[in-house]
């Protein structure tokens, strides 16, 4: 995985809330095989008209925003569907970190495996980052994950985090920042692992294993 | 001891490793497969040259991508097929149990894992699907993951997690007639909200929730994802027990005795504290449906379509404004004026034998309405063949609904069941999203009865009314 350790980029604003996973991207494109290709149908139905040409009312179709790396929102960003294909695309697209007030679990959890901060910023803070971005003047930010702080140009400076709990918080950083692998990491205490294995069934609370079952007809 | 709730007695008893400063690691009982999530997962492993650690815990199906239609026939999409022959390739490659399209017991992930027995009280279940919720019914901590979660536990059988809290969700009194499992889980979203749940393991209790059937229990803990919560639990209790009797991967005889015993240390001691608590009055529910593009904008069938106007933040009434627009709807107008296109029942929230049935007293007797192309989608090739064998299919092939093969068919718009622009459709499903059952479709979330007796009418009806 990608480290993460700091961006300076245009951002981009989308002002909604509850934004859902399948806005990011709509079931129809989940049918590749593959992790990539997915950033040509972030957002999809919002980008394009029917026709599929570039619905003018939306906000990333403004050039302003080309090439932006920031995507600031709303809370309960990324809602609903657990499809890690929304994190692959908004990464595919370009942006390397969304700015929130809050996310959805799983959507979170994704944006770690993946290398996508999730930055998360009280509500006023989005307000001020999100009219200045509205302002579509090539209004820029800096993340920067080893400081945790994020600044402007214009004397905004403050610190963030990218889990509301402290530990967790520390953990994610340290894992985002040298691009680590989870299966890895776990892999490590396989002994562990094998240890439970052999002292678990048997026990209390101890769910039976698989019985076999033909599986066709 | 200091007591403990069903949600802490299930994560201690599968702590693999917890140290300071890092997440837990939890082993994992029961891990669900289907299509879309998992191809990326499979060829992760096969990169890294890692196998399925726990092939005996781990079980596939197709489910999201299945065409509907006869069986016989082939699947006409050539990147649905892809995926499918996939999943199938990569199940036999890595030696799991799979259930394929043409399996008798296929059917949609979660509606299987409950009828073969493979969901128990006291697992730790996950799916790479955001309801795997459903499962918690049982009294299992069911949690949805993303497909790189998806390919850590088939490498390594566990799953990392921290940070999560407690809610109790206590429902008192019972619920009124009429008023179902789905309306209470559309209400309790109305009243919390789609983020009400972040961070959150849900435990429904009280008389409203002890009083349901397992599939009423299934359908709320199915829809806990869409008020944000990471799981929706309820206790097992006898009605759990003799549902899982003599289903394929339950334990018989003195072991199901045995098992059981088991299961009742599961439930939440006297005591036990949650980080949070919301009591839900069940007198005060109705039938409700939802007029906006998200599960939390609801209303009461007795209701009118809500005024923009009438919320307090402008985030609010632009949000409001915007899914009026969408879904083609004036403030202000009753809820039973809104008249519909189209009827799905089906979905992994309600798609089972008792869904169906319900909805079939509804219907038997009478005819769709000429306006409405409704469609009834068994949730597993199982369900199907209980409803055949019981005549359920008679009485809504002789109403006019279209009686399908099972998947998740209409609840998605990923396969070749999906709404043109502009439709309107009484679903039993889940999600309300824009473009949710095919794009520009417009959705309406409801119970089985209400669903079915919307397609009798045209439009929807107090089901509390219905003779």
């Amino acid at each position: 995985m990608e480290p993460f350790v700091k961006v300076t980029g245009i951002v981009a604003p989308l002002d909604r809330v509850n934004v859902d996973t399948d806005q990011i991207i709509p079931a129809l494109y989940l049918k590749r095989i593959e992790k990539t290709g997915f950033g040509e149908f972030l957002f999809n139905a919002w980008r394009k008209l029917p026709d599929g040409s570039p619905n003018p009312d939306f906000e990333l179709n403004n050039p302003a925003y080309n090439g932006s790396t920031i995507l600031v929102t709303r809370r309960n960003f990324g809602s609903g569907s657990s499809r890690e294909h929304a994190v692959w695309a908004l990464h595919d697209y370009g942006f390397r970190t969304v700015i929130a007030p809050s996310f959805a679990n799983i959507f979170h959890k994704n944006c770690f495996e993946n290398g996508l901060a999730p930055v998360i910023l009280p509500e006023d803070v989005i307000a001020d980052i999100m009219a200045k971005a509205k302002a579509a003047n090539g209004y820029k930010l800096t993340v920067d994950l080893e400081a945790q702080e994020i600044y402007d140009e214009q004397g905004l400076s403050v610190s963030f985090v990218v889990h509301a709990e402290p530990e967790v918080n520390e953990f994610r950083r340290y894992c985002l920042l040298n691009g680590l692998d989870e299966i890895g990491l776990t892999l490590q205490i396989e002994d562990k692992i094998a240890a439970y294995e052999a002292s678990r069934w048997g026990k209390s609370f101890t769910p039976a294993r698989n019985a076999p079952l033909e599986a066709r007809p | 001891m200091p007591p403990k709730t069903m949600f802490e007695k299930i994560w201690d008893s599968h702590v693999v490793s917890a140290e300071p400063g890092k997440p837990t690691v939890l082993y994992v009982d029961l891990h669900l497969v289907h299509e879309v999530t998992s191809a990326q997962a499979f060829d992760g492993l096969r990169m890294a040259g890692r196998k399925v650690r726990r092939t005996d815990l781990t079980v596939a199906t197709v489910d999201h991508n299945v065409p509907t239609w006869d069986r016989a026939l082939p699947v006409t999409d050539e990147i649905s097929k892809k995926q499918l022959d996939a999943m199938k390739r990569n199940a036999e490659e890595f030696g799991i149990t799979f259930f394929d399209i043409r399996s008798a017991q296929q059917g949609i992930v979660h509606v299987i894992g409950p009828e073969l027995g493979y969901t128990q009280p006291g697992k730790l279940i996950v799916c790479g699907d955001s309801h795997t919720s459903t499962h918690g019914a049982f009294g299992a901590f069911a949690m949805p993951i993303g497909t790189t979660q998806v390919e850590h536990v088939l490498a390594t059988q566990c799953l990392v997690q921290s940070g999560i809290k407690s809610m109790e969700i206590r429902v008192n009194d019972r619920l009124p007639r009429g008023v179902t499992a789905k309306d209470l889980i559309l209400g309790i979203i109305g009243q919390i909200g789609v983020d009400g749940g972040i961070g959150y393991v849900v435990e429904y209790t009280g008389e409203a929730v002890r009083s349901l059937s397992m599939a009423g229990r299934i359908t709320v803990c199915n829809m806990s994802i869409e008020a944000g919560a990471r799981a929706g639990m309820i206790a097992p209790d006898e009605t759990t027990f003799e549902y899982l009797r003599g289903r394929p991967q339950v334990p018989q005889g003195k072991d199901y005795d045995a098992i059981v015993q088991q299961w009742r240390q599961l439930p939440s001691d006297p005591g036990a504290t949650y980080d949070k608590v919301v009591e839900i009055d069940a007198n005060a529910l109705a039938p409700f449906v939802t007029w906006g593009t998200n599960p939390g904008m609801v209303a009461s069938v007795v209701d009118k379509v809500p005024d923009p106007a009438s919320f307090a933040t402008d985030t609010e009434r632009a949000a409001t404004e915007r899914a009026l627009k969408y879904m083609g709807l004036e403030p202000n107008i009753p809820i039973q004026e809104i008249k519909l296109d189209r009827v799905f029942i089906g979905s992994c929230t309600n798609s089972r034998i008792e869904d169906l049935r319900a909805a079939a007293e509804i219907v038997k007797g009478r005819k769709a309405h000429p306006d409405i192309y409704a469609m009834v989608v068994p949730g597993s090739t199982t369900v199907k063949r209980e409803a055949e064998e019981e005549g359920l299919d008679v009485i809504f092939k002789e109403a006019g609904f279209d009686w399908r093969e099972a998947g998740c068919s209409m609840c998605l718009g990923m396969n070749p069941d999906i709404l043109q622009p502009g439709e309107r459709c009484a679903s039993t499903s889940n999600r309300n999203f824009e473009g949710r059952q095919g794009p520009g479709g417009r959705t309406h979330l409801v119970s089985p009865q209400m669903a079915a007796a919307a397609a009798i009418a045209g439009h929807f009806v107090d089901i509390r009314d219905w003779e």
